[in-house]
C-alpha cells in the first residue's frame, strides 16, 4: 500500500512516516497542498492521503475538495489528521469527501485502527 | 515506588483470591505502575506501606475498600471502539441477521459484554444495532455490560470519552451521528446510552443476568485466569447462553480442551465464534428466556 502524507510540519510527517512504514506502508511526503496535488496527478497511484488541515497557501479542506473533484482519484481514501476537533469541522471535512478523521495528538494504535476501518489493513 | 517480594506475593494472592487474575513473577513492574497511584491516593508513602496496612487491619470496611482498590487497579482496562474490527463484522453480517430471523416471533435479544471496561465494546454493539438493524428499535433489546472494576463502570455509564479514546477505532461517520461534543470530551448520545445497562459483576461470583444470552462477548478476559478458572467460567457461560447463542472470545482465546460443549466455528474471514455443540450454524427459536 502507498500513502501520501501532506503536512507542513516536518516533525508530524516524520511521526506518520515512522508509524506507517512500521506496518509496511510505502510513504511519500508533501509539505503543502499544491505539491501534494502535483504528486497525486503524477504516475504513482496512492491508496491513501493523510491530510493536515491548517497549512499555508492551500488548506487541507481545499486539498480534499480538489482531490474529490478529480475523478481519477475517486478510489483513494482520504484521512484528515488535524488539531481541528470541533464537530462542525469534522462534518465539513466529511461532507467535502474525507473518508476518515484523526485528531492530533494520536498514537500509533489509532492510526492502525483507522487504516483497518478504511479496509486498508487486515486485523487478526 | 518499588514493591518488595513479600508485598508482591501478598498482592498476587489477594488479586487471585478475589478475581482469579494470575499475576506471575516478573509482573512486579505492573504492580509498581498500578498500585503506586492507589497507595498515594490513600495517603501511604509506598506500596509496601499500603499492603502492610491492608494485612494489619485484616477485615472491616476500610480493609474491604483498600483490598478492592488493589484488585481493581490490577485489572486491565485496555479497550477501543470496534476493537479488532472482525468480531463486529461477524455480528453484522452473520450472527445478528441469523438471530433477527430466529427471534422474529419473540422479538427479544439479549447481549452480554462480560468485561465492558469503559464502555467502548457495548456502545459499539449498540451503534452497530442502530446502524444496521433499525427494525430492532421496536424489539426488547438489552445489552448488559458488566465489569469487576467500579471506576471504569462509572466512566462507562457517563458515556463521556476523551479525544484519545474517540481516536481509537471509531469510524468518523459514527462519531458524527452518535456523539456530541462536551467541552474537550465527547459524549455518546442518550439513545445509545439507554440501550446499555452497566452493572458490577465479578466472574467468580453470582452472575445477575436476566434471561438467556443470545450473544456473549467475553474477549480478552480468560487470558488472565488459570485453567481451572477458565473451565469453570466457560461452563457457566454455556449455562447462560441460549441454545443457539454465540460466544466471542479474544483472538488468542479458545474453548478447546476447556469446555467441550462450546465449539469453535471457523469463518471465511478472520475470527472465530463459538456455539453450543449441535447448534453450530443452525439457529432456531429457543424455548427459554
Amino acid at each position: 500500500m502507498r500513502a501520501l502524507v501532506i503536512d507542513d510540519s516536518r516533525a508530524m510527517r516524520a511521526i506518520l512516516r515512522k508509524i506507517l512504514r512500521g506496518i509496511g506502508v510505502d510513504v511519500t511526503e508533501a509539505e503543502h497542498g499544491r505539491a501534494a496535488l502535483d504528486v497525486l496527478r503524477g504516475a504513482t497511484t496512492f491508496e491513501l492521503a493523510l491530510i493536515d488541515w491548517n497549512m499555508p497557501e492551500m488548506d487541507g479542506l481545499q486539498v480534499v475538495k480538489a482531490i474529490r473533484a478529480d475523478r481519477r482519484l475517486d478510489a483513494m481514501r482520504i484521512m484528515m489528521v488535524t488539531t481541528e476537533t470541533e464537530m462542525g469541522q469534522v462534518v465539513r471535512a466529511v461532507e467535502a469527501g474525507a473518508s476518515e478523521y484523526l485528531m492530533k495528538p494520536f498514537n500509533a494504535a489509532a492510526v492502525v485502527e483507522k487504516l483497518a476501518i478504511l479496509g486498508l489493513l487486515e486485523t487478526e | 515506588m518499588s514493591v518488595s517480594p513479600e508485598s508482591f506475593a501478598h498482592v498476587c494472592a489477594l488479586v487471585r483470591r478475589r478475581s482469579a487474575i494470575v499475576l506471575e513473577s516478573g509482573k512486579e513492574y505492573l504492580v509498581d505502575a498500578r498500585l503506586g497511584p492507589v497507595a498515594k491516593d490513600a495517603g501511604f508513602a509506598s506500596i509496601d506501606d499500603l499492603v502492610a496496612h491492608v494485612r494489619r487491619i485484616e477485615a472491616g470496611r476500610e480493609h474491604e475498600e483498600l483490598a478492592r482498590s488493589i484488585v481493581e487497579a490490577m485489572t486491565t482496562t485496555e479497550t477501543s471502539f470496534f476493537r479488532d474490527v472482525h468480531p463486529f463484522s461477524i455480528l453484522e453480517t452473520k450472527v445478528l441477521p441469523e438471530l433477527v430471523q430466529a427471534r422474529a416471533r419473540r422479538r427479544a435479544l439479549r447481549i452480554w459484554c462480560a468485561a465492558a471496561s469503559t464502555g467502548q465494546e457495548p456502545f459499539s454493539v449498540a451503534m452497530l444495532l442502530c446502524e444496521h438493524f433499525p427494525q430492532l428499535a421496536s424489539w426488547d433489546v438489552r445489552i448488559f455490560a458488566t465489569d469487576i472494576n467500579r471506576a471504569v463502570l462509572d466512566r462507562a455509564r457517563s458515556g463521556v470519552f476523551r479525544q484519545l479514546e474517540i481516536n481509537r477505532g471509531l469510524p468518523v461517520r459514527m462519531l458524527v451521528k452518535y456523539f456530541d461534543r462536551r467541552g474537550l470530551d465527547w459524549q455518546i448520545k442518550p439513545e445509545i446510552r439507554r440501550m446499555v445497562s452497566f452493572q458490577e459483576l465479578n466472574l467468580l461470583e453470582r452472575w445477575p443476568l436476566f434471561g438467556r444470552q443470545d450473544v456473549v462477548l467475553m474477549r480478552n478476559v480468560l487470558i488472565y485466569f488459570d485453567v481451572p478458572t477458565k473451565k469453570q467460567i466457560l461452563g457457566r457461560v454455556r449455562e447462560v447462553m441460549a441454545e443457539d447463542g454465540v460466544l466471542f472470545l479474544g483472538g488468542t482465546e479458545t474453548t478447546m480442551n476447556l469446555e467441550d460443549s462450546l465449539v469453535g466455528e471457523r469463518l471465511a474471514g478472520p475470527g472465530v465464534l463459538f456455539r453450543a455443540k449441535g447448534a453450530a450454524g443452525r439457529p432456531g427459536e429457543t424455548k427459554t428466556g
